[in-house]
């Protein structure tokens, strides 16, 4: 399955894990969306469901001041199914925590909510908890948390604020 | 108070009704207005805390919009900030009516992360606990949509059976609702004596109760007009937003993860017969107790939907039967539960089980010590809910209280 998709995509696919508990291959996030059809369409492949998507923080500590852009990246998960053929699959893309290494501009990714419609809620709960901004999705909203909310609160640096609307937290 | 502020919950244009009186007579027509409803979310039919804009037109559904979150509770970044054996009480939060499927599915997760087994004994008392409760949470699906039709009695016929599942539950580990009884290795502690014999006579006096239910809801005339034929899934759709559960398989799909899941989950129920129930070209196989399908249902249905819950309960009612001889026969302990800083290994697992309402995925991210870096769930309601949407449009107002309980969503799951 993963010597097919090399085949098909040489540029797309960076690394792979078959040996993992859930067998993972890296995808490039340009190749992403090309890669996403090919694995829906393809009769030998046929992965028509899509369980679920979410992101990872890999923070590492920054060595010195607030100055110093927090080192690490985000991992981006997507795991999939096929009903038919019975096999799963696990994307992994990697992605900077901040893009082009600007505190608070959000890292993009391009959207996949128009090959399977599942992804339309997981990717905006990835954007509201994550902070991952999806290119091309049709309502990328806050899904969980209030619309005013500042932050995402799954953000390994994130720390809520004392006061949300008149209520103290903390 | 309304401290969650949110756009839109005053968006109600309601210019219409003034004009309407004002037109002349040969100008009162059947002109409508948009109007944009509010429902929820302390509304009773929406089954929690859930809230659907509606856009209607006349009595005509033309979108609706879930919105969800309030009863988010940070569930994930909780499991960021204790170890794994601490986060299992977190897990019986989630679908709170189905505790002992959720402790299930993050005790095999955390299982399969670290490589364990549990003995023999263990599994069957597991097998017995989740589909004891997977009853109680049909029972509560099954009595509520009742109630959502307008129909009173079948939920206290339902609640009155989930009260003795409870009292069997309170038996074995104390609490009614949140169970924290199966856990990372094993479970909490073995049948307490004489509780065999009284599980064994909840399941012999509760089939008459599936009778009366049949006839009151699944074969009434009301119900039937109320349910067939409305909010029908195609099964390309269902899949397409990863519906599972009696979701995708009232869609005509026989899939089902306690035969088609992962080898650590499939291995429990390999020794137990049952049926995976899903209707086939609209017919189900006989089990001896459902009547036959209405000729107005069609595949997909909310009526379907609701049938293969109940068809469910009679299978479950099988394997607790099996259950409790395999334990019997079983030698053995029943596990120990993993001690508190138990370390991870540098890894990743996910598991997804079947879960009353759907599939029920765990994610744990392991970075090598006792507390994670990453817990993800995903839930069966949260998929479900989404495809609310495109089960909507174009239906009458009165009908999406009926989809949305044919959904069986848990707020408490949806929103984590």
């Amino acid at each position: 399955m993963v010597s097919q998709l090399r085949e098909r995509f040489p540029e797309a696919i960076l690394t792979e894990n078959l040996e993992a508990l859930d067998p993972w291959v890296q995808v490039a996030p340009a190749w992403l969306r090309q890669v996403c059809f090919y694995l829906r369409d393809d009769p030998q492949l046929r992965f028509q469901m899509l369980h679920l998507i979410t992101a990872v923080d890999y923070l590492e500590k920054a060595s010195s001041g607030p100055e110093t852009v927090s080192e690490g990246h985000f991992e981006l998960l997507y795991h999939l199914s096929s009903l038919e053929h019975r096999h799963r699959l696990v994307l992994k893309l990697r992605l900077p925590r901040w893009k082009e290494d600007r505190i608070g501009q959000l890292p993009e990714v391009p959207t996949v909510s128009d090959i399977w419609p599942a992804a339309n809620w997981h990717e905006r709960e990835v954007y509201d908890l994550s902070g991952v901004r999806f290119v091309g999705h049709p309502d990328l909203r806050r899904i969980l948390c209030p619309e005013d909310w500042q932050g995402h609160p799954l953000r390994k640096d994130y720390s809520m604020s004392h006061q949300y609307q008149g209520i103290p937290g903390r | 108070m309304d401290f969650r502020r949110r756009k839109s919950l005053w968006n109600i244009s309601n210019q219409g009704s003034t004009r309407f009186i004002a037109l002349p007579p040969e100008e009162f027509d059947l002109q409508t207005d948009e109007i944009v409803v509010n429902m929820g979310p302390q509304h009773p039919s929406t089954h929690g805390v859930l809230r659907l804009i509606l856009r209607t037109d006349g009595e005509v559904v033309k979108q609706v919009q879930p919105e969800i979150g309030y009863l988010h509770r940070c569930a994930e970044k909780i499991g960021e900030n204790l170890t794994v054996r601490q986060f299992t009480p977190y897990t019986d939060r989630l679908d709170y009516l189905a505790a002992m499927n959720m402790n299930l599915g993050w005790a095999l997760c955390v299982e399969k992360l670290l490589g364990w087994q549990v003995p023999e004994k263990c599994r069957h008392l597991r097998v017995l606990m989740a589909e004891l409760d997977r009853i109680a949470s049909h029972l509560v699906a099954v009595g509520t949509y009742g109630l959502d039709l307008g129909s009173f009695t079948p939920f206290m016929y339902c609640f009155r059976e989930r009260e003795k599942i409870l009292n069997l539950f309170e038996a074995v580990c104390g609490a009614r609702l949140t169970y924290h009884y199966i856990v990372p290795g094993g479970v909490m502690a073995d049948l307490p004596p004489g509780w065999l014999q009284e599980c064994s006579r909840f399941l012999d006096q509760f089939p008459p109760t599936l009778a009366d239910l049949h006839a009151l809801l699944t074969t009434n005339y009301i119900f039937i007009r109320r349910t067939a034929g409305i909010g029908v899934l195609p099964l390309q759709t269902a899949i397409s937003y990863g519906c599972t559960g009696p979701v995708l398989r009232a869609s005509g799909l026989r899939w089902d993860l306690r035969r088609h899941g992962e080898p650590i989950y499939t291995q429990m129920y390999a020794p137990y017969d049952f049926q995976i129930v899903a209707p086939q070209e609209g017919q189900y196989p006989d089990d001896g107790i459902s009547p036959a399908v209405p000729d107005e249902a069609v595949l997909g249905d909310c009526w379907h939907r609701f049938y293969v819950r109940m068809r469910e309960i009679v299978q479950s009612v099988q394997i607790v039967r099996q259950a409790i001889r395999f334990y019997q026969e079983a030698s053995g302990t029943v596990g120990e539960p993993m001690k508190i800083q138990q370390k991870l290994p540098v890894a990743e697992a996910y598991l997804e089980t079947e879960s009353p309402k759907g599939q029920l995925g765990f994610l744990i991210v392991g970075q090598g010590t006792p507390i994670p870096r990453r817990v993800r769930i995903r839930s069966g309601s949260f998929c479900n809910l989404s495809v609310l949407s495109e089960l909507c449009r174009g239906c009458l107002v009165a009908d999406v209280p009926a989809i949305v309980g044919s959904l069986d969503i848990v707020l408490g799951e949806v929103d984590r």
